[in-house]
C-alpha cells in the first residue's frame, strides 16, 4: 500500500490514486487532489463531493444516472465540473473508492 | 390455504413454480403464477437471431408448456404490489391475490425512451437493439442487404443484462461479415461506459486480446447523451462525437414499472435486495430473483438459476419461522461465444472475478476458463437443449450452486 503527500498529510492511496482511508480525507486534501486532477475546487464542486461522500457511506452504488438524479448537479454540470470522466475524477477527489461496474 | 405469488414467469419465475411446487404440499399452499405474455422466449438465443444463425422459431415456445400441475396461471398485467396488505392487484380485474409469501421475478427491460433521440425516425431502421425478438428480427432482416460502413456498438449504462453480450455481438459481427466476404468494408466500434471491454482485469485482458485480433475499436468511457438521427451519430456528455451508418443500442435497463407503481424500487426500478438472503429489504416475506433484484452479479440466467436453490431454502425457513440459512454468493456463469465455431467461458461471484483454468463438467467437460475453445461454443449451443429441458422445469443440473474454486487459479504475476 503506497503513501502519498497530500496539503502535507500523509496519505494511504492504492495504485490507481484512491484513497484507502476515506477518513483521511478533508478540505484541504480534496483541493490538493484535485489540483493534481487540473481542477480548482469550487463551492458547486464541493456540494458534489459532499454528496459523494455521504452516499458511499450510505453503502449506496454509485452511478452518473444518481447523481444526475440528486438535485445538486445534472449530468453536464457533473461533466462540466469534472471533465473528462468524472465520476472517477470526482471519487479520487472525493477520497472514496472508485466505483465499480458490477458485472 | 396459503398463497404464494410469483409474479414474472420468465427464466427465475418458471424455474421457481416449478421447485416450489415439488417442495409445499398442495393440500396446504396454492401457488400462482402472474404474467403478461404467453411466450417464454429464450433470451440467449437473441444474440443469434440478427447473424440467421437462430430465428424466431428457435427462441420461442408457449409458457404453458413449463408449468407443474397445480400450479395456477393468470395471463395478466400486474397494478402493483401492496406489501402493506400482502395484495397484489391486476390490471382491468378485481381479482386481487393474497399472498403469505410473495416472490418477484418480473425482470428487466429496456427503455431506450431515456435516451433522447434514441427512439427517433431511425428506430428500427438503422438503429435496433438486439435484447427484444422485434430488434433482433429487425436486425437481420437489415443485415441481410447491408452493404457496409459504421457499425457502432454502444452499451448506454450500467447495469444491463446480460454483460457478456455486446461483447459476443461484436465478435458474431466480425464472423459474419467475414463469412460474406465484406469485413473489409466495415468498421465495427464498441462503445462504452465502461473503461475497458469488461470490468474484471484478468478477463478483460483476455477479451481485450480477442478485440483486437478481430480489428474492432473499442471507445472506453463513454457515456451517451443524446443520438442525432439527422447526422447519425451518438453524442455523449462530455460532447464527444461517434458516427454511424448502423447503430447497435443496448438501452438503458430498467424493472419492470410495476415495481414503481409498488414503491418497491431504486431510482431504475430495480428492487433493493438482501444480496445473501434474497429477501427484498425491509419486506421479509418477499423475496427477488434474477434481473428484478439490484443485486452487484451480473443480470444473467445463469444467476437467477444458482439463486433459486437459496430462494426454495430461505421460503422453507421463512414459513417454518427459523432463521434463513442459505446464503447467495452471487454466482454467475456465462458461455462467451468468440466466433462462429469458438467460445469461452468465465465463472465468477460477488468476490472472485472471473479466472482461468478448467470447469469440471460430468461426460462431456472440462471446459476451458478464459480459453478459447470449440468445445465452449458446443457447450454454449448445447444449452439452449438444458434450458428447455432441464433448467426451467427445475431439474438438477451437474454443476454446482455456489461456486467452486476447483479447477481455477490466479494467473502468475497476479496482484487483486
Amino acid at each position: 500500500m503506497a503513501q502519498k503527500e497530500f496539503a502535507g498529510q500523509m496519505i494511504e492511496v492504492n495504485e490507481e490514486g484512491y484513497f484507502t482511508k476515506p477518513e483521511q480525507w478533508n478540505k484541504d486534501v480534496a483541493g490538493a487532489v484535485a489540483k493534481e486532477e487540473g481542477i480548482e475546487l469550487t463551492d458547486k464542486h464541493f456540494a458534489v463531493l459532499d454528496y459523494l461522500r455521504t452516499r458511499h457511506f450510505a453503502g449506496d452504488a454509485l452511478t452518473i444516472r444518481s447523481i444526475g438524479k440528486s438535485g445538486i448537479v445534472d449530468v453536464k454540470d457533473f461533466y462540466a465540473l469534472f471533465p473528462g470522466a468524472p465520476l472517477k475524477k470526482a471519487t479520487k477527489i472525493a477520497g472514496i473508492p472508485k466505483p465499480t461496474g458490477c458485472i | 390455504m396459503k398463497n404464494v405469488v410469483i409474479l414474472g414467469a420468465g427464466t427465475a419465475g418458471t424455474l421457481m413454480a416449478n421447485k416450489l411446487r415439488k417442495k409445499l404440499p398442495a393440500k396446504t399452499w396454492n401457488i400462482t403464477v402472474v404474467d403478461q405474455e404467453r411466450a417464454h422466449y429464450y433470451q440467449p438465443g437473441f444474440l443469434f437471431v440478427p447473424f440467421g444463425i437462430y430465428s424466431e422459431q428457435d427462441v420461442i415456445k408457449p409458457k404453458d408448456n413449463f408449468f407443474p400441475k397445480g400450479v395456477n396461471v393468470i395471463y395478466a398485467k400486474v397494478d402493483r404490489i401492496i406489501p402493506e396488505e400482502n395484495k397484489v392487484t391486476l390490471e382491468n380485474s378485481e381479482k386481487i391475490l393474497d399472498y403469505d409469501f410473495l416472490i418477484i421475478a418480473t425482470g428487466t427491460r429496456i427503455a431506450p425512451e431515456e435516451t433522447p433521440g434514441l427512439l427517433g425516425d431511425l428506430w428500427r431502421k438503422e438503429i435496433f437493439d438486439f435484447y427484444t425478438i422485434e430488434g433482433a428480427v429487425a436486425l437481420a432482416k437489415y443485415l441481410e442487404t447491408w452493404k457496409g460502413g459504421k457499425m457502432v456498438v454502444n452499451i448506454t449504462e450500467l447495469p444491463y443484462k446480460c454483460p457478456v453480450a455486446p461483447l459476443e455481438f461484436i465478435f458474431l459481427a466480425d464472423a459474419y461479415f467475414k463469412k460474406k466476404g465484406m469485413r473489409d468494408k466495415v468498421e465495427i466500434s464498441l462503445v462504452t461506459p465502461l473503461p475497458g471491454v469488461f470490468t474484471k482485469p484478468i478477463a478483460t485482458k483476455m477479451l481485450s486480446k480477442v478485440v483486437e485480433e478481430k480489428n474492432i475499436n473499442v471507445i472506453p468511457d463513454y457515456n451517451v447523451c443524446e443520438v442525432d438521427n439527422v447526422n447519425k451519430k451518438i453524442i455523449d456528455y462530455a460532447g464527444t462525437e461517434v458516427e454511424f451508418d448502423v447503430l447497435v443500442t443496448i438501452p438503458t435497463n430498467k424493472g419492470d414499472d410495476m415495481i414503481e407503481r409498488s414503491g418497491l424500487g431504486d431510482d431504475l426500478n430495480f428492487v433493493p435486495t438482501d444480496k445473501f438472503t434474497l429477501q427484498a429489504v425491509g419486506h421479509p416475506n418477499i423475496f427477488v430473483i434474477g434481473d428484478a433484484a439490484n443485486l452487484p452479479t451480473s443480470k444473467a440466467g445463469s444467476v437467477a438459476h444458482f439463486a433459486a436453490e437459496v430462494v426454495v431454502e430461505n421460503l422453507l425457513c421463512a414459513i417454518e419461522g427459523k432463521p434463513l440459512e442459505a446464503k447467495f454468493d452471487g454466482h454467475a456463469n456465462c458461455y462467451i461465444v468468440t466466433s462462429y465455431s469458438k467460445g469461452t467461458l468465465i465463472d465468477f461471484n460477488y468476490d472472485t472475478e472471473p479466472l482461468p483454468g478448467v470447469y469440471p463438467y460430468p461426460v462431456v467437460g472440462p471446459f476451458g476458463l478464459l480459453k478459447d475453445t470449440r468445445l465452449n461454443y458446443f457447450g454454449k449451443m448445447f444449452f439452449k437443449w438444458m434450458y428447455w429441458n432441464l433448467l426451467l422445469p427445475g431439474r438438477s443440473l451437474p454443476v454446482t450452486d455456489h461456486m467452486s474454486m476447483m479447477g481455477k487459479r490466479y494467473p502468475k504475476h497476479h496482484v487483486n
